[in-house]
């Protein structure tokens, strides 16, 4: 069997396993699966309004696949796609709400402050990383829960002692008439239009520039990068400050289109560690990062409906989530399985 | 307030926080030594979390007064048992050990949550009734500045927090199994020509983190939150991490840092009512752990040196 192949049969056979795994459960604590999956489906595929929360909800997680993937190719494991949102968050809704520009300028300069606040989120790891060859996974755990604390206390700060700031100035909103004319008035935003267009970025700034060939080439081997004349450390740093800049984005979605406000938060949004399932599922290509976050973004979205609808708690699907990262992760086990069964058809 | 009043009352108070901490770091201490990466101490705080307080909630009429006790062991049982789903992928799967920590951690909180609310049907646990007590150790609880700060009314787990470190200590470093241990962390296939079992140490040492962590979340739901919910343990897990390596990896460092850490969340939490420290914004020593972790990393507080083949599945025969 190509290796081709199998790299897409790997995520395949994982999410099967995944959904399997999760009606095994459904059915042992006394719950119908058959149910609880139609109450899923339903969740995601309703009416045109859920259709339209469906892709609302698979937009940060486009731009958080996104981040995820665009470090894996450069060799490097970003954790801390999570704070990078979170960070990227605050910086959208405040620029949103500090000033009232022109939409032309106040949108863009939004859009920009999420990228820029993600991007420096991005750069300590990365600099640590090239300049002290410290472990980046470490390092982006720990700044995540930096970003929870200082955009709570900064959000305080802003909001004079309140949980949430103001809601943003229409100028800098992302919000479309047009969509919510489409989708009996669901809140899906002109951000999904943004969030392809990176897709589109990055598969430009890999397969197209010397850039995206040196962050390649120092990702499969830094040694033979580093002979070969490239500056391996620049470009650990450029890795994660362009990661960190998609995962900024993904938190000017919730800033500018979702909530169009931002509020303490007692714990994490899990969107940025589910970015590290939809890149994985994605094999960390532009194009699977769309697969992985639709089809993360559906799960997420339609298992909100399943409490209601079923009975059944909307955690069986972060259940599900959890087993698939973990299948795909054992993807050797998979492989070596596969290709036993190759061989024996091949015997025969 | 006086100076000693200060101490009086923020020391108890630090050590009371640390001690899950401690027991927690002390078992990423045993996974990582091991070659393991273990991200998934979170999670398997999770489980002891939320199994010590169901355990508690059911069998408090039962066994009354040592049910926080045998909450520990039922805690430690399911933590150890999740912990070797980490074991097969890492060891035997050759899965990336971060992204199966990573799983651990999502699977842990999703299925306490999901059990919860079928159990329960809501968000959170009913409070337990079943506490630890609180005891004066005898005799040097009758020490002068000394006693008052450190052995009145302390908990038996803070107790066995410490003695817990300091008997990690004693197997790592001063029995054969421990030299086994820190050999397969850093030189497996060494380890394997000498005829030991690189798997077999793995899997051990990953069940003994999952064992301790499971205690650590069990401790910290029954002592500090007393129910169990989706915030119980936000972050504690990976408090432990940050103290295991800013510890170098050694049980008594992991105990020190773990200290300090329970310090500072200490601070932040009776600090408004202290002098001078009420002036600092709170934030500043939330992030504190974090932000030392990082400089700890960045070699500005000496140098840590992680076990050399941790992170890195062993394969038989490879070179």
């Amino acid at each position: 069997m190509s290796t081709k192949a199998t790299n897409i049969l790997v995520p395949v056979i994982s999410v099967i396993l995944g959904l399997i795994v999760g009606a095994i459960i459904m059915l042992v604590s006394g719950y119908n699966p058959v149910d609880g999956y139609l109450a899923l489906w339903n969740g995601i595929f309703g009416d045109l309004y859920t259709v339209g929360e469906t892709l609302r909800q698979i937009t940060p997680y486009l731009l958080a696949g996104l981040a995820v993937a665009f470090a894996f190719r450069s060799g490097l494991f970003n954790i801390g796609v999570e704070g990078q949102l979170i960070v990227g968050w605050f910086a959208a809704a405040y620029v949103g709400v500090a000033v009232e520009l022109p939409k032309i300028i106040h949108l863009p300069l939004a859009i920009l402050a999420a990228a820029a606040a993600g991007a420096l989120w991005g750069f300590v790891p990365g600099l640590l990383k090239a300049k002290f060859h410290v472990h980046e996974v470490i390092v982006t755990i720990m700044m995540n829960y930096i970003a929870l604390h200082v955009t709570n206390a900064l959000i305080k700060t802003v909001s004079g002692d309140g949980d949430r700031t103001e809601s943003i100035f229409a100028s800098a909103s992302l919000r479309s008439e047009f969509f919510e004319n489409l989708t009996e008035f669901s809140r899906l935003h002109y951000g999904i239009i943004l969030a392809l267009v990176m897709v589109g970025v990055m598969w430009f700034i890999l397969e197209k520039t010397t850039l995206g060939f040196e962050l390649k080439a120092v990702g499969f081997n830094h040694n033979a990068s580093q002979y070969a004349g490239m500056n391996v450390n620049k470009n650990i740093v450029l890795a994660m400050v362009i990661s960190g800049a998609f995962a900024g984005l993904g938190g000017a979605m919730e800033a500018l289109g979702t909530f169009e406000y931002v509020s303490s938060k007692a714990g994490f949004t899990g969107i940025g560690f589910d970015g590290i399932a939809v890149a994985l599922l994605g094999m960390n290509t532009p194009l699977g990062v769309i697969f992985g976050a639709t089809l993360f973004g559906s799960l997420k979205y339609g298992a909100l409906n399943m409490p209601n609808a079923a009975g059944i708690p909307l955690e069986i699907v972060e259940i599900v989530i959890a087993v698939i990262i973990f299948f795909v992760a054992s993807g050797y086990v998979i492989r070596l399985f596969l290709l036993r069964a190759a061989k024996k058809k091949e015997a025969k | 307030m006086s100076f000693l009043e200060v101490l009086y009352f923020i020391v108890p108070s630090a050590i009371f926080y640390a001690a899950p901490l401690i027991l927690v770091a002390i078992g990423g201490v045993f996974s990582e030594r091991s070659g393991v990466i273990n991200i998934g101490l979170e999670g398997l705080m999770v489980i002891g979390a939320f199994v010590g307080i169901l355990f508690n909630l059911f069998f408090a009429d039962t066994f009354g007064n040592a049910t926080p006790w045998l909450s520990l062991i039922a805690a430690m049982a399911a933590a150890l048992l999740l912990s070797l789903v980490h074991a097969v992928a890492s060891i035997s799967f050759r899965a990336d050990q971060t992204v199966s920590g990573v799983a651990i951690n999502l699977l842990a909180i999703a299925l306490a949550l999901y059990l919860v609310k079928k159990i329960f049907g809501k968000g959170q646990t009913d409070f337990i009734t079943e506490r630890f007590s609180r005891n004066d150790i005898p005799f040097l609880s009758d020490i002068p500045v000394i006693g008052p700060m450190f052995f009145s009314s302390v908990y038996y787990t803070s107790v066995l927090a410490i003695a817990v470190a300091i008997l990690a200590w004693f197997v790592i470093y001063k029995t054969p199994f421990g030299l086994r241990l820190r050999s397969v962390g850093e030189h497996p296939m060494a380890a394997d020509t000498m005829g030991i079992n690189v798997a077999r140490m793995r899997y051990v040492a990953v069940m003994i983190s999952g064992a301790l962590a499971g205690i650590g979340g069990a401790i910290y739901a029954q002592t500090i939150s007393g129910d169990f919910g989706h915030a119980t343990i936000n972050g504690q897990g990976f408090m432990a991490l940050a103290a295991m390596i800013f510890g170098k990896w050694h049980p008594l460092g992991a105990m020190g840092a773990a200290l300090f850490f329970g310090f500072a969340q200490s601070l932040s939490i009776v600090g408004p009512s202290i002098p001078y420290i009420q002036d600092i914004p709170n934030v500043f020593l939330l992030i504190l752990p974090y932000v030392l972790t990082i400089l700890a990393l960045a070699g500005f507080i000496g140098r840590a040196n992680a076990p050399k083949a941790n992170g890195i599945p062993y394969i038989k025969g490879q070179r």
